[in-house]
This record gives C-alpha cells, structure tokens and sequence, in this order.
C-alpha cells in the first residue's frame, strides 16, 4: 500500500524563502512540512508545521558537516516522500539526505541566478531528481539542467 | 514612511549612504534595515536586522521602498503594488560575491512599479518621481503565488 504523500519544502530565509512561498498552490492536496532558517517565517506566512535548520556556506566545512548532521535527523525522522527546495544550502543539505533515505528530489535554482547557477546549484544536479532553473537560456550551459518556468 | 532594505546577508553602505544624505537634504521620513553595517546614519532610522514580519509589515505600511537587487523584496513589493527602486550590488565595488544582482535588476526594470538606479543622483531623481506620483497611482499587485501553467508543472513532478 502506498503511503500519502509529504512534501518538504525547503529554503533559507530571504528571497530563496520567498520564492518558495509562491509555489505553495503546487502543494495542495499532500501533506507539508516545511524548513528553513529564520524561526519568525513560520507566524509570519502562518505555517503549523515547520522546522529550523542552521544557515551554512558550501566553503564552512564544519557548519556544513553540522547542517548535513541536523538535515539528515530532520529527514529521518519527517519521512517526505517528496523534497522541493529553492536554495541554498539547507536545501542542498535536505535534498542529500533525502535522496539517501529514499525521497523524490526537486531542486529549483534562485531566479537571482540569471548568468550562473551557485555552487550549490552546480553541485545539486547529479543528486536531484529534478534539476530546474527560472532562466530559458542556462539549460544549454548546463547539460541536465531543465527550464519548466518561473515563480514570478 | 520611505523603508530601505539590503538583505541580512552584507552590508550596502553605498546605498544607505546616499539615502542618509538624500534624506537630510529633504526632511525624509526613512526606515532603513542595513544588516551588518556598523555606520552610523545621522538623518535616518536603522536596524542591522529586523523579523520577517516586521519587514513585511514595513513593505505594507511604506509609501516607497528602497532596495539592493534582492528577491525576496523585489517579489513582496510587487506583490504590495508598491513603488520600488533598486540599486543592484556592484562586485566591483566589493557589495557582493559577483553580479548576479546586475542581472536581476534588468530582468525587473520592466515591471511599472520598479524603477532602477545605479548611483546617488539617479536615486534622487527616481525617489522625487515616486514621491510625486505616489498619491495618484496606485500599482496593481502582482498574485502572491507562480503562474498556474508553472504550478501545474510542478504538480506533475511532486506526484
């Protein structure tokens, strides 16, 4: 018997959050769980269910290592079925452990990222499921990367 | 109220700076979020950070926003109607880790309620032009939420 299914979604606070916050439509219908880095985003969009995890940098190893340690506790223990995320490293994280523990994984880059994906972005693509930017024209620079369009 | 934001991230003192100087010359009323930025600004208001309810709620009130090329307030201004200038991040100037944010703002320059400024001068001409037309347009609001065909792709891989 299939299970329902649970979406986490995922991003650290500021314009990668708010990103995310326009996909929310997508969403109905399966449970929600979302995660990000900021405890005051969850009274200020209203969300019950919400968890924190620590901001880190792709070239901090050791906060890196600590995100990855408390991303992969989250994910154990929520489940999701599926993983969405907007960036950056939370997401990076979360999308990492998912894929170990089983979860369908969607990484969707920043719109701010028009010329170049982030670190995190490039690196992201041969673990996700789903590889997507908001810009038509990078797909041809990044074999894998695909464009489905944009949250605004 | 005139709100000013530049992110948690890094400083933007270039463009605090010129707000300050803007705002003593002409008795403005402005609210700035400077992130970590230890400057002192004599003529304005200024937090290093403040919660995101609170910036939301600063967005709602302003009669004009200020910002560097930043997302996240580029999308709630718009979702607000609210007249916005931004002043892209310059790498060159050390305010950010590349360009991107050059990017940003001319993918946006189109959008009616946001005009972009590169310097202090053009800050000041674009911020008498909002503050004249302020009262008598009112931006209509961009939706809250991605277009439908973009949801509905979505939807189609979170099944």
């Amino acid at each position: 018997m299939s299970r329902n299914r649970k979406i986490m979604a995922v991003a650290s606070e500021g314009g990668h959050w708010i990103q995310l916050m326009r996909l929310r439509p997508a969403f109905e219908g399966a449970d929600v769980v979302y995660v990000s880095t900021n405890p005051g985003l969850a009274s200020a969009f209203g969300l019950q269910n919400f968890h924190l995890l620590p901001d880190a940098n792709l070239n901090k190893k050791i906060k890196l290592m600590y995100l990855l340690y408390k991303a992969f506790l989250l994910v154990r223990r929520e489940r999701p079925t599926h993983i969405i995320t907007t960036g950056a490293a939370p997401g990076f994280a979360v999308i990492l452990c998912g894929k170990l523990l089983g979860a369908k994984t969607i990484w969707l880059d920043s719109i701010a990222n028009a010329d170049e994906l982030s670190g995190a972005g490039c690196k992201v693509g041969k673990i996700a499921d789903h590889w997507l930017t908001q810009w038509e024209h990078l797909p041809e620079k990044y074999p894998g990367l695909e464009y489905k369009g944009r949250v605004i | 109220m005139i709100y000013v934001t530049v992110g948690t991230q890094l400083p933007f003192s270039r463009l605090i700076r010129a707000v300050n100087d803007l705002a003593a010359d002409r008795g403005l009323d402005v609210f700035a979020q400077i992130g970590p930025d230890a400057s002192h600004y004599h003529a304005i208001r200024t937090e290093s950070f403040i919660s995101p309810s609170d910036a939301d709620l600063h967005i709602q009130k302003a009669e004009l926003v200020i910002a560097h090329a930043g997302m996240g307030t580029i999308i709630t201004a718009s979702q607000y109607g609210k007249p916005l200038i931004i002043m892209p991040r310059h790498f060159q100037f050390g305010e950010h880790r590349n360009d991107h944010q050059m990017a940003t703002a001319k993918r946006f320059q189109d959008f009616p309620n946001i005009t972009v400024v590169d310097d202090k001068r053009s800050l000041a001409e674009a911020v008498a032009a909002a503050l004249e037309s302020v009262q008598d347009e009112n931006y209509s609001s961009v939706s809250q939420y991605a277009p439908d065909e973009f949801i509905s792709e979505l939807r189609k891989l979170l099944v």
